[in-house]
């Protein structure tokens, strides 16, 4: 048996108690912290909450060893990953695997930040397009597909939730601003007056904290505000139904301008 | 003298800017010796048989030149003084590195043949680099006392063997001079576009001066046989005959550039830069290229280069394009054999050597500061490094300063490779042989390092023999595949990138599709090459992949790693040609990102060459021997003894000339070997012939002790190691 447990956004207490229930009756327990990590909290609380010990797996051991799905040929696993284990993640694949090997398997789910981050926004989900993610720029390596995303989500007016490369490994959380700074660098090599600095943008910071920011504004102004510790998502929206404008007004502290 | 060359340096169509090349021993060196003294910059006791140009110790005592010599010097010819910047080249083919960089300084070359030996493969190697350049060449048949004192040729003889050795010298030229000077720069008899004579004894002819003179072949003959070179020395002395068919003949900068801007500098002609090159203005804004470094005890680095426009002056900023750096120049001038005299200044048409060019490289673009101009092209040489050692400080307290120095050994001569790994303090220098590398090993040890050094090793080639694909490539997150195709280069494409005529790199613009086509690539395939890396080609044969083009570039660099870097023994790899033809990539930016996909592509490459025949190639040596009837015995079988295939055999007098091709793994140690075999009597020169399939039987004890040296499982994973 492998379990995929999602831990959730922020701490320990973010698991379902379906999910703890699944790490008593695993013989092992795994977690990765490579996709995602949680602030709220660090590994040796989770062990002491659960009361088990979690062996912490690399992406090298998860991807390339494949040790979760190994160990499930005989005994009951338990893989742990921060967020909703199936989503933001590519795990689907270790899914396929265990499906392969005739392994049966379960997905505990819990919060991600797909639904926290509309959700805080006061957004309606309904009305969200593609989703992407801004990469740490690498040599080589400056994609301007996170803005042809909002672009296209754009043409059919819909709003786009962009989520910040993290790297675990160099402890590294891209925050709002680096995100925005690169989607105003794109524009500035692609010229498709898309993203301004007068563009409205939604920043997420925290979100599944006890104090969470949302912070909604013309870019201009978002770009040098500090928002805190990670980890940070933004969204860019698309035209705002008047509900939605009036909640970025008055949670997210929006100009008065956009409920015209 | 000062006076004199400070003022024609500024008077192109009087200054001439040469290389002295040829073949190893031809005699350049003693030639440019006599050159200086004829024109009274040296003493004539010390010219000649001296080798006063090569000054170093270890020239010296090899009796061979290593490093290019520059030097300066004032003729007089018909009723005008001219400027002549000269450069000796060495011989030995492994400092050719340092012709291809003279060839760029230069506009013109006295090829140097000599009459016993003829027309020699470095000869050609020679010729090539110097038309590459388009480098005008004359011809001096040197050597001729040994044609008749030792040859015992007659007179009649004589001028068959000239017209033989400008025969041959000519189809070389009519092959590869550029089309538009094919004709013109055919060495003539008849226009004094070739000399005879001797470098050693001091005397040059042409048929003009023959003419003019009245002296015959025959007088020629006598004279050598008489032993009255020294008279002939008076009536032609060789200064002047030479000097003035370098003035006559090869063309000034003037003249030159006008051509060789267009051929060697991408920038736009138009520009106020190009103007100023075309028209060798020395107003113009500065254009120079850096040929040559060397480090001098107490000036620091010394950086060699042609002024192509505009002025360099002392004590000014410049701009090195390449680098993006800058430098201020604390001296600037022109060159005096191991001296360098300041002159302040350096106009456009002249070869300058610059005090203070901090960090500028071989092959780097100099401009002044604050100005943008292109760079001129790049000077890859075209032999590699074949030979390998590694070195070690003696004692620790050495360890950060030889870091030092090899980094320096690597700056004066760009065809060294330095692999500094500071964590083991075991260094690999790589070079084009035996020699390149102890002469490199005795310059750390005079830079003031105690080294220890391995026995030299061979470096190897990993290819294939056959094809495989499609082959997939997964990404750790498996959510990127790749499919490839493998299979061997088309020869008639490796040889033209070996040759230069295809261009390595990313490739940018359609302008490469025709050459593609026309050395032998299917049409589809020509227009669809992204990178020439290493003889190697990678080619997108896909349509319309949603995100393609973002991993484009890592693609290309996951391609030069896998390269750079081979699955059969971590050598590099050369001559496949890899054919992505189908690539699903993931939605999301962050998981198809560097870390995603350079693994991916390379172990569908990695996977596919084990699927392919993987083979080890080995570079090979062709080797000349010259010795006496009686030793020719005793020298085939040391070649016989080293894997060596005998070719080509011809006899001359009582000498024999033995052509073979030997592994370079089997030719350490020859030098004395050869010696001993032929006691002594023996004269022999080597040229690289590229990588061979290393025999069979051999391959896999080969693969074994490289893996196992580098510390790596004794035998290479399979395909399924890379695409399970
Ligand atoms: N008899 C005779 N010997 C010559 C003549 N020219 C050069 N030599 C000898 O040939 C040998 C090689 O001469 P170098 O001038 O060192 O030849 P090189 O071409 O500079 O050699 P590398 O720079 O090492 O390639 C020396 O022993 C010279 O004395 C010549 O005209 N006649
Ligand atoms: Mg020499």
């Amino acid at each position: 048996m492998l379990y995929f447990i999602g831990l959730g956004l922020y701490d320990e207490k973010d698991i379902s108690i379906k999910g703890i229930e699944a790490i008593k009756a695993a013989d092992i327990v795994y977690a990765e912290f490579y996709t995602a990590k949680l602030f709220g909290t660090t590994i040796s609380s989770i062990k002491d909450m659960m009361g088990v010990n979690i062996k912490v797996l690399g992406r090298a051991e998860v991807e390339g060893e494949n040790i979760p799905i190994k160990d499930a040929d005989k005994m009951n696993v338990a893989f742990l990953c921060a967020g909703d284990p199936l989503i933001a993640t590519t795990h689907s694949d270790m899914m396929i695997e265990a499906k392969k090997r005739g392994i049966e398997t379960m997905i505990v789910h819990s919060s991600s930040i797909l639904s926290a981050a509309p959700g805080l926004a006061g957004l309606q989900a309904y009305k969200f397009g593609k989703v992407t993610t801004i990469p740490f720029p690498e040599e080589n390596y400056f994609p301007h597909s996170p803005y042809m995303v909002i672009k296209a989500n754009m043409d059919i007016n819909a709003h786009t939730l962009v989520l910040l490369d993290i790297k675990v490994d160099g402890n590294r959380y891209m925050n709002a601003n680096q995100g925005l700074e690169y989607l105003l660098k794109v524009e500035d090599e692609m010229g498709e007056n898309l993203i301004l600095e007068d563009t409205l943008a939604v920043v997420i910071a925290r979100a599944g904290s006890q104090n969470p920011v949302i912070r909604a504004d013309k870019i201009r102004k978002l770009i040098d505000e500090d928002f805190g510790g990670p980890l940070h998502s933004l969204i860019i929206p698309s035209d705002l139904h008047f509900m939605e404008a009036e909640y970025l007004v008055l949670v997210g502290g929006a100009p008065e301008e956009i409920l015209e | 003298m000062i006076a004199k060359i400070k003022e024609l340096m500024y008077q192109p169509p009087f200054i001439r800017n040469i290389g002295i090349v040829a073949h190893i021993d031809h005699g350049k060196t003693t030639l440019s010796d006599n050159l200086l003294a004829g024109a009274g910059m040296i003493s004539a006791e010390l010219a000649g048989d001296q080798l006063y140009l090569d000054f170093d110790v270890q020239e010296r005592e090899r009796g061979i030149t290593i490093d290019a010599a520059n030097v300066s010097m004032v003729h007089k010819y018909k009723d005008d003084e001219y400027l002549i910047n000269l450069i000796d080249t060495p011989g030995h083919v492994d400092f050719g590195g340092d012709v291809t960089r003279a060839m760029r300084a230069v506009d013109g070359a006295v090829v140097v043949v000599c009459a016993v030996e003829g027309i020699m493969p470095q000869t050609e190697t020679v010729l090539r680099q110097a038309l590459k350049e388009k480098v005008r060449p004359v011809l001096f048949i040197n050597k001729v006392d040994r044609l008749i004192n030792e040859l015992k040729l007659s007179a009649d003889e004589l001028q068959e063997r000239f017209i033989k050795i400008i025969a041959n010298g000519n189809k070389l030229i009519k092959s590869m001079a550029p089309e538009e000077f094919r004709k013109d720069w055919l060495a003539k008899v008849d226009d004094g576009s070739v000399a005879f004579g001797s470098a050693y004894h001091n005397w040059a002819i042409n048929v003009p001066i023959m003419q003019k003179t009245g002296i015959t072949f025959k007088d020629i003959y006598e004279h050598c046989r008489e032993e009255k070179q020294k008279e002939l020395a008076e009536k032609v002395p060789i200064h002047n005959v030479l000097l003035g068919m370098v003035v006559e003949h090869l063309p000034s900068p003037e003249i030159a550039q006008k051509y060789r801007v267009p051929h060697i500098w991408s920038g736009d002609i138009e520009s106020e830069e190009g103007q100023g090159m075309i028209n060798t203005d020395p107003d113009a804004p500065l254009a120079a290229m850096v040929t040559d470094v060397s480090i001098d005890k107490h000036a620091g680095e010394i950086a060699t280069g042609r002024v192509y426009g505009g002025t360099i002056e002392k004590g000014t900023e410049i701009y090195f394009v390449g680098s993006m750096g800058k430098a201020r120049t604390q001296q600037v001038g022109v060159y005096m054999g191991p001296e360098r005299i300041n002159t302040d200044k350096v106009p456009a048409g002249n070869i300058v050597a610059i005090t203070g060019a901090r960090n500028a490289l071989a092959g780097e673009t100099l401009t002044n500061y604050g100005r943008k101009i292109d760079a001129f092209e790049g000077l890859e040489h075209i032999s590699e490094p074949v030979v390998t050692v590694a070195v070690e400080a003696k004692s620790t307290k050495d360890l950060p300063k030889l870091i030092e120095v090899l980094r320096q050994v690597g700056k004066e001569d760009p065809t060294v490779k330095v692999e500094i790994n500071e964590e083991t303090g075991e260094h690999l220098i790589s070079g084009m042989g035996e020699l390149h590398l102890e002469i490199i090993a005795y310059r750390i040890d005079e830079k003031g390092v105690e080294i220890e050094t391995s026995e030299p090793i061979v470096v190897y080639r990993e290819t294939i023999a056959g094809k495989a694909g499609p082959v997939e490539g997964k990404s750790p997150n498996k959510h990127n595949r790749f499919y490839i195709v493998i299979e061997p280069l088309e020869r008639s494409v490796y040889d033209a990138i070996q040759e230069g005529t295809i261009k390595e790199g990313r490739v940018k613009g359609k302008e490469l599709v025709a050459k593609f086509i026309e050395h032998g690539l299917e049409k589809q395939e020509a227009r669809r090459v992204w990178d020439v890396y290493h003889r190697c080609l990678f080619l997108n044969m896909t349509r319309g992949i949603q995100y393609l083009d973002e991993i484009k570039e890592l693609l290309m660099d996951g391609f030069e790693s896998a390269m750079y870097d081979g699955p059969i023994a971590r050598e590099k790899v050369t001559g496949i040609k890899i054919k992505l033809m189908d690539a699903k990539i993931h939605e999301d930016a962050v998981h198809r990102g560097p870390a995603q996909v350079l693994p991916a592509i390379r172990r569908a490459i990695y996977g596919s060459m084990m699927m392919a025949n993987p083979t080890i190639l080995e570079p090979i040596q062709k080797v000349f021997i010259n010795v006496p009837q009686d030793y020719m015995g005793a020298s085939t079988r040391e070649m016989q003894n080293r894997r060596g295939q005998i070719g080509n055999m011809t006899q001359e007098g009582d000498m024999v000339t033995v052509e073979s091709k030997v592994p370079v793994a089997e030719m350490f140690g020859f030098a004395g070997d050869i010696r001993s075999a032929a006691e002594g009597r023996c004269l022999w020169s080597t040229e690289n012939a590229g990588f061979e399939k290393l025999p069979t039987e051999l391959q896999k004890k080969i693969i074994r002790e490289i893996r196992e040296r580098k510390g790596l499982s004794s035998e290479p994973y399979g395909p399924d190691h890379y695409i399970g």
